[in-house]
Formats: C-alpha cells, sequence, structure tokens
C-alpha cells in the first residue's frame, strides 16, 4: 500500500506502508544509530515524534520482549528506507511491520531517507504526517502549520500513574519518572539499589516521605519549560537529597537553578556523539536523544558549573551543583540503545550518596 | 595533549612487497601516515622495499630508502639518520616484526630512538598466544580453549583431551599462513607439523573449533589520554572457519541487535584499554548466533587490511588518525576531515551498506586447492557501497572482474547434487554463486542455513535476486520488477539475459522510466553533519549530491582489485595520473573500487567514485559529470577493455586512441603492423580448432607457446614440447573456438628485454632498457628485471630503440608504452606490446627520476615531449648504478601451486635492489624478496635431461664455492662425471630416506630444480618444490637465476681451489 510522508513546507515523500494504517502527525526526528530501533520506539522522550532511522536497513534482527526501554512504542510514526521481512536473530520474535502493526503505530518505508535528513538538518525539526490516505496535500500542510499541533503535557503522557517500587538491599533511590526509560531502573537495579518509582507530578514532600538516599530524576519528551510545577519540586528537592538527573532531568535541574532551556535546530540523536567530560578531560562516546538543550551563557550565577560539554558543538552536555549534592548529564549513561561507555556515572551518583550520608 | 615538540625526524617503516595476507592496503596506510607526519612539519625518513608503491615516491616522505626490511639494513638507516622516533605499526606485520627485532638487537635503545604509537609490551602482549590468553583470562574475556605447543606430541594430547574439530594457528605468521583447521588425525598432524615449521618461534596454538559461529571484527582506535573509539564494525558473510581475509564481509554489522553490538564493542573497548594500544587495533570476534555467548579470536595491534576497509567503508582515514596520535595528538583534538567541523573523537554513522569480496587467483592457478579455510589466499578485494545489501553485493560482484555481472556462475546448473552441497559446505571461492544456483535449484533458506551456517538474514537476500531474476524471466520485464533490480543494482545485461530482449532494448526502456542512478556522499555522519569530501557511490534513489561544477573535468579509470598479473603498480600510475590532471588545471574524477589503495583515498583526486568498473556503471559516472574525455591507459587492462565499449558509447577517450590500442591489441592487425615496419616476431599463427593448432605447430616447428587471444599477464599461456602437450592444453586449458582463437608461436629461447617509452606521436621517449635475468619463456612480471641492461650487446639496443620508436610513432602513442623483445641469435624480435602503462612504470620512474606517468599525462593534454624538455631516444643510462626489481611470491600459502617459474606469472609483489654492481643489487633485491640466501650449505640438484649440459658449469660454480650436493641418480652421475663430490639419494619412489624426507629433515639450504615436462602435479619435481616452498627453502627453477644467485654469492664470497685444479 502507498503512504507518504508530507511535511509542513510541502515536501512530499512517497513510499510504502508498513505497520499501521491511517495517519499520524507528529515532529519529524532522524536517528542515527545503526542498531537499536527497538528500543528507540519504545523511548517514551519520542512521544510526538515521527523517527526517522538513517541507518538504511531497519527489522534485520526482528523484535524481541527483551529490547524494550517501556511497555510499548511512543513515536507517532516509524519512517525507514527498508524494513527487513525475513528477520534473522536467536532472539527474534516477529517481524518490526507485526509489531507496529500491533501497536498501532504507523510507518513508511522506501523512501530516500537520507534526503529526508539532511531537508531537516537545513531547515531544522519539522511537522509531518505520515498517511495512507488519499487527502490533498495542502489540506495536510495546512494543518501541520496550524498551532498547537504538539500536546504539551507529553509528560502527562508518559509518566507512571501510579508508584511502584523494585526493592534491593542497598541506598534508596527515589526515581522520578517523566517518561523514563527501563534502562535508567536497570542501571540502578544493577547497584543493588531499592528503587520507587513515582509519577512525574509527585510533590516533594511525598518523594521525601520515601526517604530516599538519593533521587533520580530521569528522562522525558517535550519542552522542559512547560514543566512548572515539576521544576519547582526539584527546587525544593535540591539540598535535601542528592539528586541525578538524566535528559529531561538535567534540563529540570538547570531551569530550577535559575538556567534557561532553549531548542536545537535538528537536535541529537543518535549513539555516536562525543562528549568531553571536563572533570577528567576525557572524551567519551554517548548515546543522545534531545531536542532541548541548556543554555550555556544562563548558567551563570545559578550555582552550576559546567561539567560536561559536547566535543562537535560545544552545547553543554552536563552540569553540577557547586554547593549542593546534584549533578546532571544531557546524554544517557544507562545506553539502551547505545555505547555503554557512561556506565559510571551510576557509579558517581552512588559515591556522592555515600560521601553525602557518611556520618549522617 | 597536543603534538610533541621533542620529534623531529621520524622513521616510518612500509611492509615491502605485496604478498597474500598483505597487499596495497599498507602502501595506502604508509602514504597517509607519511603526509599526516609532514604536515607537522615533521622530518620523515621512509624505507620500504616495494618501488611500486606511491610510499615510496620520492615526494611522500623527506628521505626515501628503498632498501631491504631486514634488520641489518634498517639499522644501518637508523645510524646513518638518528631519527627520534620509528613508527612501525603501519607496515603491516612486516613493519611490526621488524620493530621487535630492532629493539631485541638493542639498535633502538643504542641510538635512542622512541618507538611511537603503540608500546612493544602492549604489541608482544596481543601477539603473543600465551600472553595474550592470561590478559583475557584476567579482563574475564572468553577465549576457546586452547594449548600453545612447540612439539606434535604436545598437540597430540590436546586432541586426545579435546576431540575434533581443532583449529592450528601458527604463532607470528603472515596471513594465518600454515593454518588450518583439522577433522581428523591425518589432518591435524600434517596441519601441526607444517605450522610449527613456519612458525619462526615454532609454535602453535591449537584450539577449539568454534567454526559455524558469527564472526564480526571491530576498528577500535585508543589515544594515550585512553578516549577510545569504535571506528567500525563488521559481520563476515562467511561464518568462522573462514579466515576474514577470505571472507565476504559487510559493514555495518547486519544481523546484530544493539544488545549484541554493544557487548562486543564494550569487550574490545575494555581489550584496547587493557593492551595500551595507542592507535588502532583490530579485534575479531566469534559469536554464538544462539546465545549471547562471545569468543575473542584475535587482536591485531596495528593498522591492517580491516583498518584499509574500515577507513574506506566509512571514511574515517585510521591510519592518518593513527600517525597523529603516535606523535601526541589525542582523538578530541583531531579534526574529523571529512566534515572539517567535528572531530576524530566519535564513532562514524553509516547509512548504506558495504560489501566486500575477496579476489582469489584461482583463475591463474588452476590447480591450487581451492577450498578456503584459516588460511588466507586471496591477493586483493573489491568494495560496493549502496543503500540496500543486495545492490552493493551485485555492485561487488561486478567489481571483481572474473566474467560475472551477476550470480550466474556458468557450468554451475551442471554440478550434481552432491558436489553442489560438498562445495557449500566446504567453501571455495565459488561458494556464492553456488547459493544462488541451489536456489534456482529450489533448496530453502533452512537447508542452506543448516548446510553452511550463514546467517538466514544473508540467505534471504541472495534468495531475493534469484527469485526477482526469475520472476523477470517468468513474467516478462515490468515497471515493478524492473525498478526493483535497478535498485538492487542488477545490470541492464543480466535483465536483458532474464528478459529475453537485447541490452539496448533494457537500455532504451530504463531511460523511459526515468530509471537513473544519483550519487551519495560518503559522509562518515550519515548526514547529520554537512561534509565536503566529493566521496560518492550510485544508488537509485531520489536525491543526488554531487556538486555541480563548471571547471573542465576528466575521468580516469582504476585498475580495480589487486590480481596476479595487475597489482599495485596500476594503482601508482592511476594516482600519478590523477596529480598530472590536477598541474594541467583540471578536475580529476577516479573510478575505483579496490578499497585497499591511495587511488580511492578520497583526498587523492578532485572527486572520487567508488563504483564497479563496468560499463554500465562507469557510463552513469560519464553521464552524471559529463568530463571532457577518460584516460584509460594508466589503469592496466581493466581500463583498456573498457575503452572500446566506451567509445562505442560515444566517450572520447584521451591519450592513444581506440583504433590504435586495437591495432596493438589485436593479433592479425597487430602483425600486419609489423610487417609494413619491418619489425620481426617469433613465427606464429591464430588458429580456431585443435587441428589447425597441431598443423601450426607442426609448421614452426616445436616447442611452441601456446595462448589464447587478449591475454592478461600471461593468462593460460605454455610452451609446449610435443604434439602430445600441445593437445592436452587445446583440450583442457583452453576452450578453441571461432570467437576464442588460440595463439600458436615459436618458441624463441633467448634474452627477454622489457622497454617502457612515453610518445607524443612524434618523439619518442624511452626512459629505460631493462634486461630479464630468466630467458625468454619465464613471464615478464616473474623474471629478474635489470635496468641498465648488462648483456645487450650496444648495437642490439640500437636496434631496440629505433624498433620502439617505429612502433611507438606507427601506433600514434599518445603516453605509455611497454613492448617486450627477445633476442636471439643476435636478432631482436617483438614479442608483445602494451599500449598502456605497464607493471615496471613505477621501478622504472624511481631508478631514472623521470616522473613517467606525470609526462605521459602532460602529453595527452597536449604538451609535447619537447615542451617539456625531453628528447628522442634513450635517457641517459648511469655509470654506477645498477638497479634490480625482483618478484615476490606467495607460494607458501597456495596449496598444490608449482612454483616452477613459467610463461604463467605467479609473483604476487616485487621489490627493489639498487647497487653499484649488479651483483650487489641483486643481493640486495633477493635478500629483500623474503630469500634466505644460503653462503654454505647443501644444495638438493635435479636437473632434467635438456639442461644438463647448461647447468654443469653452474653447479660447479656452487661446488667451488663449498656447497655440497644431494642429488638422484641422474644428476649424480653427472657431477661425479665431472668430478663434482655428490651424496646420491633416493627418489620418492624408492622408499626413504628421499628428498623429500631430507627437506622436511632440514638438510637442504637451497633446491635447483628444472622442470620435467608435463604438468602432472605428482611428479618427484612437483613435491620437491613444494616441499622446499614450504619449508622456506629458495627453490630455483630457471638456470638463469641460478647463474645469476651464484654471481651473488661469489661476489659476497671468495672461492678456494688447490693450485692446479682443472677446469677451474
Amino acid at each position: 500500500m502507498r503512504a507518504r510522508l508530507i511535511l509542513e513546507d510541502g515536501t512530499v515523500f512517497e513510499g510504502n506502508a508498513f505497520g499501521a494504517e491511517g495517519e499520524s502527525l507528529g515532529e519529524v526526528v532522524f536517528n542515527t544509530g545503526m542498531t537499536g530501533y527497538q528500543e528507540v520506539l519504545t523511548d517514551p522522550s519520542y512521544y510526538g515524534q515521527i523517527v526517522t532511522m538513517t541507518f538504511p536497513l531497519i527489522g534485520n534482527y526482528g523484535v524481541n520482549v527483551d529490547d524494550i526501554e517501556s511497555n510499548h512504542p511512543h513515536v507517532r510514526g516509524f519512517v525507514v528506507r527498508e524494513w527487513s521481512t525475513h528477520p534473522s536473530n536467536w532472539r527474534n520474535m516477529g517481524s518490526l511491520d507485526q509489531y507496529l502493526k500491533t501497536n498501532n503505530i504507523i510507518g513508511i518505508e522506501g523512501i530516500d531517507t537520507r534526503m529526508l535528513t539532511k531537508k531537516i538538518r537545513v531547515h531544522g525539526t519539522m511537522a509531518g504526517v505520515i498517511t495512507t490516505q488519499d487527502l490533498p496535500v495542502e489540506e495536510y500542510v495546512a494543518k501541520l502549520n496550524a498551532s498547537g499541533l504538539l500536546p504539551r503535557d507529553q509528560v502527562a503522557q508518559v509518566t507512571t500513574k501510579s508508584t511502584y517500587r523494585s526493592p534491593g538491599k542497598n541506598r534508596r533511590i527515589v526515581a522520578m519518572d517523566f517518561g523514563m526509560k527501563a534502562g535508567v531502573l536497570r542501571s540502578l537495579v544493577a547497584r543493588g539499589c531499592d528503587v520507587t518509582v513515582v509519577p512525574a507530578h509527585a510533590s516533594a514532600e511525598e518523594i521525601l516521605n520515601w526517604k530516599p538516599h538519593g533521587v533520580m530524576l530521569s528522562n522525558g519528551p517535550g519542552d522542559p519549560a512547560d514543566l512548572n510545577e515539576i521544576i519547582e519540586t526539584v527546587r525544593q528537592l535540591i539540598g535535601q537529597v542528592p539528586i541525578f538527573g538524566i535528559c529531561l532531568g538535567h534540563q529540570l535541574i538547570s531551569l530550577a537553578c535559575g538556567a534557561k532551556t532553549g531548542r536545537l535546530k535538528f537536535g541529537h540523536r543518535g549513539a555516536n556523539h562525543p562528549v568531553k567530560d571536563l572533570l577528567n578531560g576525557r572524551c567519551y562516546i554517548t548515546s543522545q536523544n534531545h531536542g532541548y538543550v541548556v543554555l550555556p551563557e544562563t548558567l551563570e550565577g545559578t550555582g552550576l558549573e559546567l561539567t560536561h560539554i559536547n566535543q562537535n558543538d560545544g552545547s553543554v552536555e552536563g552540569v553540577r551543583h557547586t554547593e549542593h549534592p546534584v549533578f546532571s548529564v544531557q546524554y544517557h549513561p544507562e545506553a539502551r540503545p547505545g555505547p555503554d561507555d557512561s556506565d559510571y556515572l551510576f557509579d558517581r551518583f552512588m559515591e556522592m550518596i555515600e560521601d553525602h550520608w557518611e556520618g549522617k | 595533549m597536543p603534538l610533541r615538540t621533542d620529534l623531529k625526524k621520524i622513521l616510518v617503516i612500509g611492509s615491502g612487497p605485496i604478498v597474500i595476507g598483505q597487499a596495497a592496503e599498507f602502501d595506502y596506510a604508509g602514504t597517509q601516515a607519511c603526509h599526516a607526519l609532514r604536515e607537522e612539519g615533521i622530518e620523515v625518513v621512509l624505507v620500504n622495499s616495494n618501488p611500486a608503491t606511491i610510499m615510496t615516491d620520492i615526494d611522500t616522505a623527506d628521505k626515501v630508502y628503498v632498501e631491504p626490511l631486514t634488520p641489518e639494513f634498517v639499522a644501518q638507516i637508523i645510524r646513518q639518520e638518528k631519527p627520534d622516533g620509528l613508527l612501525a605499526t603501519l607496515g603491516g606485520q612486516t613493519g611490526l616484526n621488524l620493530a621487535v627485532k630492532l629493539h631485541e638487537m638493542g639498535v633502538l635503545e643504542q641510538e635512542g630512538v622512541e618507538l611511537l604509537g603503540t608500546a612493544l609490551s602492549s604489541i608482544k602482549q596481543a601477539e603473543d598466544r600465551e600472553e595474550f590468553r592470561s590478559l583475557m583470562n584476567v579482563l574475564g574475556e572468553p577465549v576457546p580453549e586452547s594449548e600453545i605447543v612447540n612439539t606434535y606430541e604436545e598437540a597430540k594430547a590436546f586432541a586426545e583431551e579435546l576431540g575434533f574439530p581443532i583449529i592450528i594457528r601458527p604463532a607470528y605468521t603472515l596471513g594465518g599462513t600454515g593454518g588450518g583447521i583439522a577433522k581428523d588425525w591425518a589432518e591435524y598432524e600434517e596441519i601441526v607439523n607444517l605450522g610449527l615449521q613456519l612458525s619462526p618461534i615454532s609454535q602453535v596454538l591449537v584450539e577449539r573449533s568454534i567454526a559455524g559461529f558469527k564472526e564480526v571484527e571491530y576498528e577500535v582506535m585508543r589515544d594515550k589520554n585512553d578516549n577510545c573509539i569504535v571506528v567500525c564494525n563488521m559481520e563476515n558473510f562467511d561464518p568462522v572457519g573462514i579466515h576474514t581475509g577470505d571472507s565476504i564481509v559487510v559493514a555495518p554489522s547486519q544481523t546484530l541487535s544493539d544488545h549484541e553490538y554493544q557487548m562486543l564493542r564494550t569487550s574490545a573497548l575494555t581489550i584496547i584499554r587493557a593492551l595500551g594500544i595507542e592507535g588502532g587495533c583490530n579485534v575479531q570476534f566469534a559469536l554464538d548466533p544462539d546465545s549471547f555467548q562471545y569468543y575473542l579470536i584475535e587482536v591485531n595491534p596495528r593498522v591492517s587490511r580491516s583498518s584499509a576497509l574500515a577507513s574506506k567503508a566509512t571514511g574515517y582515514p585510521i591510519a592518518k588518525i593513527a600517525a597523529k596520535i603516535a606523535i601526541g595528538y589525542t582523538l578530541d583534538e583531531i579534526i574529523n576531515p571529512v566534515t572539517k567541523q567535528t572531530y576524530a573523537c566519535f564513532e562514524p554513522a553509516l547509512d548504506y551498506v558495504v560489501t566486500k569480496i575477496p579476489r582469489w587467483p584461482f583463475d591463474k592457478f588452476v590447480s591450487a586447492k581451492r577450498v578456503l579455510g584459516t588460511q588466507m589466499k586471496a591477493t586483493g578485494e573489491v568494495m560496493a557501497i549502496e543503500r540496500s545489501f543486495e545492490a552493493s553485493l551485485m555492485k561487488a560482484v561486478r567489481s571483481l572482474e572474473i566474467g560475472l555481472d551477476s550470480l550466474d556462475l556458468p557450468g554451475a546448473e551442471e554440478l550434481d547434487q552432491e558436489v553442489l552441497e560438498k562445495r557449500l559446505i566446504m567453501a571455495d571461492d565459488e561458494r556464492l554463486f553456488l547459493l544462488a544456483e541451489a536456489f534456482k535449484r529450489n533448496y530453502t533458506v533452512e537447508q542452506l542455513h543448516d548446510l553452511t551456517k550463514i546467517d538466514e538474514w544473508f540467505l534471504v537476500k541472495v534468495e531475493s535476486i534469484v527469485r526477482l531474476l526469475q520472476s523477470i524471466a517468468e513474467q516478462g520485464l515490468n515497471e515493478e520488477n524492473f525498478k526493483r533490480a535497478k535498485k538492487w543494482s542488477i545490470t541492464d545485461s543480466t535483465i536483458a539475459r532474464y528478459a529475453n530482449i537485447s541490452e539496448e532494448e533494457v537500455y532504451a526502456s530504463r531511460l523511459e522510466l526515468g530509471l537513473r542512478p544519483v550519487y551519495k556522499m560518503v559522509d562518515t555522519c550519515a548526514a547529520e553533519f554537512d561534509a565536503a569530501t566529493p566521496y560518492y557511490y550510485s544508488a537509485y534513489e531520489q536525491e543526488d549530491e554531487v556538486a555541480e561544477s563548471t571547471n573542465k573535468k576528466v575521468v580516469v579509470l582504476g585498475s580495480g582489485p589487486i590480481r596476479i598479473g595487475q597489482g599495485i603498480e596500476f594503482d601508482y600510475c592511476s594516482v600519478h595520473a590523477v596529480w598530472g590532471l590536477k598541474d594541467a588545471g583540471y578536475e580529476s574524477i577516479i573510478i575505483n573500487n579496490n578499497p585497499e589503495t591511495v587511488s580511492t583515498d578520497f583526498s587523492t583526486s578532485d572527486r572520487l567514485y567508488f563504483e564497479p568498473l563496468h560499463i554500465e556503471d562507469v557510463m552513469h559516472v560519464i553521464d552524471r559529470e559529463q568530463p571532457e574525455g577518460v584516460i584509460v591507459q594508466f589503469g592496466g587492462q581493466t581500463a583498456i577493455n573498457l575503452a572500446a565499449p566506451l567509445a562505442k558509447r560515444g566517450v572520447k577517450i584521451l591519450g592513444t586512441q581506440l583504433e590504435d590500442i586495437d591495432r596493438a591489441e589485436d593479433r592479425e592487425k597487430f602483425d600486419q603492423l609489423l610487417t609494413d615496419l619491418d619489425i620481426p616476431r617469433p613465427q606464429g599463427k591464430t588458429v580456431f580448432t585443435v587441428e589447425a593448432a597441431v598443423e601450426a605447430a607442426n609448421e614452426t616447428d616445436y616447442p611452441v607457446v601456446v595462448r589464447p587471444s587478449y591475454v592478461l599477464g600471461g593468462r593460460a599461456m605454455e610452451i609446449v614440447y610435443n604434439e602430445q602437450d600441445l593437445l592436452h592444453y587445446m583440450h583442457h586449458a583452453v576452450k578453441v573456438n571461432t570467437e576464442h582463437p588460440v595463439l600458436v608461436d615459436r618458441y624463441l629461447t633467448g634474452l627477454e628485454i622489457e622497454v617502457d617509452a612515453i610518445s607524443d606521436g612524434e618523439t619518442v621517449l624511452i626512459p629505460g632498457i631493462m634486461e630479464h635475468v630468466e630467458r625468454a619463456g619465464v613471464h615478464s612480471g616473474d623474471s629478474i628485471a635489470v635496468y641498465p641492461t648488462q648483456k645487450l650487446y650496444p648495437h642490439l639496443k640500437e636496434t631496440i630503440i629505433e624498433y620502439t620508436t617505429k612502433i611507438a610513432r606507427a601506433l600514434k602513442i599518445k603516453g605509455l608504452l611497454n613492448i617486450q623483445y627477445v633476442v636471439s641469435k643476435d636478432q631482436v624480435y617483438v614479442i608483445e606490446v602494451n599500449p598502456r602503462s605497464s607493471r615496471t612504470v613505477p621501478f622504472l620512474s624511481k631508478v631514472t627520476g623521470v616522473p613517467m606517468v606525470d609526462v605521459a599525462t602532460r602529453i595527452i593534454f597536449g604538451t609535447s615531449l619537447a615542451e617539456q624538455g625531453y628528447q628522442n631516444g634513450l635517457w641517459p643510462e648511469p655509470k654506477e648504478m645498477v638497479a634490480v626489481k625482483v618478484p615476490v611470491f606467495s607460494f607458501a600459502k597456495l596449496r598444490r601451486v608449482d612454483v616452477t617459474l613459467g610463461p604463467e606469472m605467479k609473483s604476487t609483489g616485487e621489490v627493489m635492489g639498487q647497487e653499484r654492481t649488479f651483483a650487489k643489487a641483486l643481493y640486495k633485491g633477493l635478500l629483500a624478496g623474503g630469500i634466505d640466501i644460503p653462503e654454505y650449505g647443501t644444495i638438493i640438484a635435479t636437473v632434467s635431461d635438456k639442461d644438463k649440459e647448461e647447468a654443469l658449469p653452474i653447479l660447479k660454480g656452487y661446488a667451488n664455492l663449498g656447497f655440497r650436493f644431494l642429488a638422484t641418480q641422474g644428476t649424480a652421475a653427472l657431477l661425479r662425471e665431472h668430478g663434482i663430490a655428490v651424496t646420491e639419494v633416493k627418489k620418492l619412489a624408492e622408499g626413504s630416506p628421499n628428498l623429500v624426507d631430507l627437506l622436511r629433515q632440514g638438510k637442504a639450504d637451497m633446491v635447483i630444480n628444472t622442470l620435467t615436462r608435463g604438468k602432472e602435479t605428482t611428479r618427484d619435481g612437483f613435491r620437491i618444490r613444494r616441499e622446499a616452498v614450504e619449508h622456506g627453502i629458495p627453490c630455483l627453477t630457471s638456470l638463469d637465476t641460478a647463474e645469476a644467485m651464484l654471481e651473488v654469492l661469489q661476489s659476497i664470497r671468495f672461492s678456494t681451489i688447490p693450485l692446479g685444479a682443472v677446469n677451474y
């Protein structure tokens, strides 16, 4: 079946439908990772987005029950050059096409994804629609250019509805779920942490009632500046308990301390972004997925200092608080997908917790 | 940490001659390294024995030494040059081994030379099996159960415990020489014993075979700050069991999930951190297809063939970055040369699929064992880039130039089922095509997976190609299957064959449908950043990315994969042609598909098209770029063969014109030309039937040289001595018919002369005349070539100059020309004229100082020789210098190949020796070629009856130097008769101990063996020669070589003869 991807500037890509049928609007972004499509699909941070994979062959190893970062896919649509009709891997349980159908995600294949990527690179992230319907292009373009296309309460859509626990023998951690990837939880559990996952809008009091040794601020979708209530919660937590923030969590810490965030032209999404740790001078290859970023010039006077920068564009990749036990990174130390190079940051979090509670 | 300021001068070691397992990739790596160092203002001294490389160009380094890569010679250079540092990790295993030896000799310490890049202790830890295994145990990285053994008894004990199959890997050998997988005791004993002999430290590793696992490689880099990156991972189409150099390889991996990808990535980085690698490193894994279990196979602590492939596959220049790391930089300080805005500390993202297929020499070595295993046999490789695996595979197949444009292998349909299945299980070079054949016979993916263990993902792709073509055959060509076929890069010619219509019709309807490829860029970052690198590949996609340009452009056709008969020399010529174009103010465009070479470095030409050298692909580039014309004379026979189809399509051929090329290549026209010019050639005839061949041979009288017309590198050429042999040849070696005639020529024995000339059509400059040590009958590529000539009489030299000039003018040569002559009984005959650059151009350019390709390129663009300051005739020969070009063979790697020199070319590479006298130059040349020249000891001499008279004085010469002889009855009698002491030994059939036993026991230091007629490989001579090769004992099969070697020995030794001796 024919499918079209139409962008807000009127560009039309004609390809074949796969996955579900119908139409779906979203923000069109690209991811340069060559593996890890199932993790991408199920990463809640992609909520509201139509994701293009730049690697042309997707679905080669099928889908399985292990490589998921949440219970179901969150993307609004999936764009590939070619999906694999005959996946092959010992863990394979079915094709990507079937998986998308089951989860009602619309896909388009057979288009020049490199051309699309270049377009996004040049024009910046755009709104787009994947459709298997025969409506005129103008109609879609008008819709795409109308304001309010994308929901502003994305975090609310993907956070856990209720608190749940993952018991462990070591330190007690409360994780604020803004759309948390399973990998974050996995990394904490791997260190024996006793983790309590709370909804995004849990109050500081509720969180502190769990008597946490540390608080984990997760990744999540959308514009952090919209999340005033949560920012306030984070502000209240700072100084009370050691905090580690990842991605959206990092942006929220920065905003809570008074820094500002802005939007990247086309974001960082992939598994090959170099980040320099200014504390040890080393460069790490990181897994990234963000469209918003902390503006470096706004860090001054916030009590935050820059600890990590992106080696390519110099953007802010990590900060720490000069007085309180708080640090955060823009990228994904939990990997999934992507390299495990930054796993050490979870150890750093554990050390920070030990230092903080020592003698208390 | 920025550039170290204490390094003012660095010695770079090259990798020496091209042999199987160590090819052009090190020219690319070494050249890049030299440039990377020089752009930092460091003085670079280079040593490499291979004259055919860009690396040994006088401009590549501040000082270039073309000297033998032996510890003694390199030590001398170190003492002379006193460099601050030594860079050895870019010269392959040769460079690494030399560095280890220089260190052990204490030279580095004495002269205060620092070894740059990865430390010696790390190299040892990676290469020494025992040290490596114990490190892996410490790290908890799994390695298959194995044992290091120094005797067969130890190996036996291991096998008794573990059972078969067992893999055997000798320590410190190139390309896994001598290794193999044993499935039973007989194989085990043979391979273990051979491995023990081939290993310089008599050590082999025996280990549990993990054949059938997925084989995955990671190309990684690390700097001294412990920054680590993966440049690329690659997955082998062929599972573990076949050497990665002999495997079809794809990049990036296709069947690994992110979890598996990252698991192996983490392991690779853990290992290079533990080893302390500073630079590039290759880590090979075996991954269980049914679990997360993996094993380490091997770590190469240096730049390798795989890293050259990874560099071309990603655009990330590993060798260049490795060189920068060696002089103090860290990855985060080095700019990514592709994007020019990001840094080298990142991991390339690909948005295409790369397929590499090895190029094997079995077309030349018909008798060789084609089965692939742990010992590499390929001489070269091709790479293809496309947006799908199918397309990338199809491109790679036609890049091989093995006469195939698809997966259809002629004759495959005739194989019976048993043979087909056997060959699918025991993979050989044709397995890919046999898979296609099996699908045609309706084998299922599951069945073929069971037989081959190849991942089903790949098998499905092969099946899809077969089914698509079948659908075209069944339904005819329709828009849907046509579009799909082009998307998968199936050629018009293949489509035409299946659709049963003409290629022209396919082409016409393709244009109607607007089915044309666009060109995409290789940019290291999947379009995330803007890149300006003009490195393109074609794809049937929407958007074209070629930068528009209004400059005058010219296309240079490269020479494709390295194979016997067409080696790195032609890449050297292509690169110089590109440079010449730039000087002439043209924008240079190169089309080539060999990932090992300098020509496919994106910084060489203004635009690089990584494409098959197939007419359809070449035409697409030409249609897109609209160049002024195409240069075909530098890309060997590959490029020359494209001249006619290009001209037919209206493309302008620059330089020598097509009709003139044809006059040199077409036998009839060529004969006519020589007759017109009154230049003699050996009497001969073109025949179309077996009967006519017999008649022609009787007319000219035996021996005769027989060969198919249009030959490349003396392919299928033979000298036959009688009718019986002739009939055998006509029935077995060639398929004679009206379209494929066979040439029967008189075999003239005599001095062979080779000339390279440059002509503008009027003036003919002869940079040099070379003389071959071996007489005519030995392929020119396999002969030792000497410049200037030593034996050629001056009046004959005049004749050769005259003939060369006449031929060049008559053929209206614009550019380069190569002629081979034979001098017989004071008469000069022309054997062959090649209207193109030749194998000897780099050698001659270097020894004469005439930049031949550059001069030729300028001629092509209208600057005459006179305008360039050159005149007619022979370039002045040096008075006190002799240079020899010595061929290098890879026989040890190819079982069952006869090492005898003959009209079929067999060498894979060459070295150069330069000195004041012939003997000294030859000594250097032989040494550089890896021949272990014995100064005394025992010679096994078996000389055929026809050669006895000629052999006698030579053998006597050796006797006078104190050599002892072992010989079988006939030769022994001859020697005794002439007063030469000899020990008579048994022939093979006479029981033990015979000649072969003695060789195995190390009782001989050299073999002189001349060919008994006939080709059966069971003969004694063959067994003796093979045995010698496999034990690294010099084996001379031409009396000319034996005589030259004697001259060398006489010059470095004194003979001791009592007073009054007769026959001095």
